[in-house]
């Protein structure tokens, strides 16, 4: 558009001259995308410099909702801290607790009834489910698609119902204990989970039919914010980010915790690592987790009666000592390092949350796209606010 | 005296629709984007349905602080608003709803239909750079883009019914049309109402406004009653669009048994229905695939369709 040409009589002429036109002197503009933005999903705020609507620089400013949970981690005993832990990534709380819960058995060296491992299993897997609805309904929100969102709320809305029977909450469901799990299954419950993954699995074509071969949406995500294999190393990027650009690793297959080893645990991958790849990626690991899910109900059913949690001490003491222990949290990585000096509290608690590393990538993958493209990289990096502040 | 009377009615007349027919629009897209959505929209106002939602949403925004920001151009950021609405009354004042019924008859009538609407979008523009708002000028800017993008082929595929009906006359073209133009403009009549949609910044080719990018753009500042103008200007938009579709390629009022006003407004609220279905169905494109779509599909789109009217006009003179 803004290339001289060269006219039939040999002279240059430009024919047309388009905002960031390099023949004028333009001004970069510092443009601030939140902290309070809608496609931020929270407080996160880009610094972004753009010439015209073209980005030339990105720096991701974190931290506006800090709340020092690992410094938390050090004065609460280990049921507490399993309160604090699922909230910050408050999309996937289940699996949050579960890091803590591995880690602190790891330590104590506690072997968890058979029947809390399935119930674990399957709880995780609804809870996957349970995110991957929230983005799936959320990004085509960002690129203008006002309905899908519904669609992913009736589904989420199906699976909560059972969410909300076994632990009685809705977002943080506090249901883990160290040991293994806070009750047993009520009575039915297992039937109706298959129902309710079964209403899921049915009704998910209506939101895939509605926007997922969707020419606008092909066009605003195909080739968008392709990030590729070298980057991703270098940044630590995990989950279904990675996975949308070949990355085939996947913990629940990879290095099986939880009865996962037992399962066929589907990865799925794609290689074109764009933003149509990532969304891609969301979408069949919902199938995947559903299928997983009525594996574990399958298991549980065929179960004896038995225990699911033990019986605690009064006082928790974990042995001194240290360990890592990491899941395949529905975002990504999500890793816990335990460090305990025989006390009622760790001595130190890392926390190592996936969206911390996956936003970071951002710097490299917004310079040169379009401030539309910005929200589209952005609503497909799927974060949690929550869990890049901690 | 009976002529000052006669203008004073059709003036009023005029004025009700423009105050009623966008609420009309605005309360089925409430109901209909709800129930495609599951859900049920408004249900308490009024009582039946909802019914009086927009009217309290208007209750609502006349009650609300007008602030304009420190830093703005306090009489363009004023004025912005009213340079987005007006156009569209004047519109309103040139299209026939039935025969002889026309707020005024001009000869050019299309000519300054397209003319007037084009005027809207500066307020779109002007409020975008009086706004003191990064987000703003991004959207201003994108809204003066966007001009540059539709208003070409809607020209074009108006100009071919034209051509077709041997006039600019709004009520000429009506009462010429005949069913077959239905198909011969069928092209054309795509190409207008997708660049009419253009115009009107309706989604898909909602970039200037883009909620979760550029929050609502030209708009971001605005509170209150000029914020509600805004939107106000956006249904009359979708009316004065579904308008001049149907004068100009559905045939107005033309159709069998009912009144002809009565077939006018029928056709008008059928388009105006897919304005509002074509919101809750699409993504938003982005500004370059606006172009591209525009000077790739729509301008060849539309000069063909020019052609197309031109050879058949030949042969059926010959």
């Amino acid at each position: 558009m803004t290339e001289p040409r060269t006219g039939a009589a040999g002279t240059e002429r430009v024919v047309a001259v388009g905002a960031g036109a390099k023949e004028l002197a333009t001004e970069d503009m510092i443009l601030n995308i939140g902290p309070q933005h809608p496609s931020t999903h929270g407080v996160l705020r880009l610094r972004l410099t753009v010439d015209g609507e073209r980005i030339t620089a990105a720096e991701p400013v974190v931290g506006y909702m800090h709340r020092g949970a690992e410094k938390l981690f050090e004065v609460r005993d280990y049921r507490q801290i399993i309160v604090l832990a699922n909230r910050h990534d408050w999309l996937s709380a289940f699996a949050n607790e579960l890091g803590v819960v591995l880690a602190v058995e790891r330590m104590l060296g506690m072997e968890v009834p058979v029947r809390a491992v399935w119930a674990r299993t399957l709880l995780a897997e609804l809870n996957r489910v349970l995110n991957h609805l929230m983005f799936l309904g959320s990004y085509p929100l960002e690129l203008g698609a006002i309905t899908p969102v519904f669609y992913a709320f009736r589904e989420r809305e199906t699976l909560q119902a059972v969410m909300e029977e076994i632990s009685g909450g809705r977002m943080h469901y506090m249901f883990n204990r160290v040991g293994g799990l806070k009750e047993d299954l009520p009575y039915g419950w297992l039937g109706r989970v298959t129902e309710a993954v079964a209403e899921v699995r049915k009704r998910l074509p209506d939101l895939e039919e509605l926007i997922y071969g969707n020419e606008i949406f092909l066009a605003r995500t195909r080739g968008v914010g392709v990030l590729d294999r070298e980057t991703i190393m270098q940044y630590g990027v995990s989950g279904p980010i990675a996975r949308a650009a070949g990355v085939d690793l996947d913990l629940r297959r990879d290095e099986p915790y939880l009865a996962y080893g037992e399962l066929p645990v589907q990865v799925v991958t794609r290689t074109a690592g764009d933003c149509h790849a990532r969304f891609e990626v969301l979408l069949d690991q919902v199938k995947a987790s559903l299928d997983l899910a009525d594996a574990c109900v399958e298991r549980l059913r065929s179960l004896p009666p038995g225990p699911v949690n033990q019986r605690l001490p009064k006082v928790l003491k974990v042995p001194e000592g240290h360990t890592y222990a990491w899941t395949e949290n529905p975002l990504g990585l999500n890793g816990y390092y335990l460090v305990s000096r025989g006390e009622k509290t760790p001595w130190r608690l890392k926390l190592r949350s996936a969206s911390y590393n996956n936003v970071q990538v951002l710097r490299e993958m917004l310079p040169g796209h379009l401030i539309a493209d910005m929200v589209a990289i952005l609503g497909s990096m799927f974060f949690v606010v929550g869990d890049i502040d901690k | 005296m009976a002529e000052v009377l006669d203008v004073a009615l059709r003036l009023a007349v005029i004025v009700i629709a423009f105050l009623t027919l966008p609420l009309i629009v605005g309360q089925t897209e409430h109901k209909a984007m709800a129930h495609m959505q599951s859900r049920l929209g408004p249900m308490y106002a009024g009582g039946f349905h909802g019914w009086a939602q927009l009217i309290a949403d208007g209750v609502k925004f006349v009650q609300k602080e007008d602030i304009i920001p420190a830093a703005a151009d306090r009489r363009v950021f004023a004025l912005a608003p009213a340079v987005a609405l007006v156009p569209y009354l004047v519109v309103m004042a040139v299209i026939p709803v039935g025969p002889g019924l026309v707020g005024a008859d001009l000869d050019a009538g299309l000519f300054f239909a397209l003319a007037v609407l084009g005027v809207g979008v500066l307020g779109s523009i002007m409020a975008g750079w009086s706004s003191a708002n990064k987000y703003s000028v991004l959207g201003g800017m994108r809204s003066a883009a966007q001009l540059m993008a539709y208003e070409l082929p809607l020209v074009l595929a108006a100009s071919s019914v034209a051509m077709a009906a041997g006039t600019l006359s709004l009520p000429g073209i009506a009462s010429a049309w005949q069913w077959w133009w239905l198909p011969w403009q069928a092209i054309g009549a795509v190409v207008f109402f997708v660049a009419g949609l253009a115009e009107l910044r309706r989604p898909p080719f909602d970039m200037p406004i883009a909620d979760s990018e550029i929050i609502m753009g030209p708009m971001t500042e605005y509170t209150g009653i000029r914020f509600a103008l805004f939107l106000l200007s956006e249904y009359v938009g979708i009316v004065v669009l579904s308008a001049l579709t149907t004068v100009l390629f559905l045939g107005g009022w033309q159709g069998p048994l009912l009144p002809g006003p009565v077939w006018t407004l029928l056709k008008v609220f059928a388009l105006a229905f897919v304005v509002i279905w074509v919101r809750v169905s699409f993504p938003r494109l982005r500004a370059d695939q606006l172009q591209k779509l525009a000077w790739v599909g729509l301008v060849p789109l539309a000069l063909l369709q020019l052609a197309l009217t031109g050879v058949v006009k030949v042969l059926l003179a010959a």
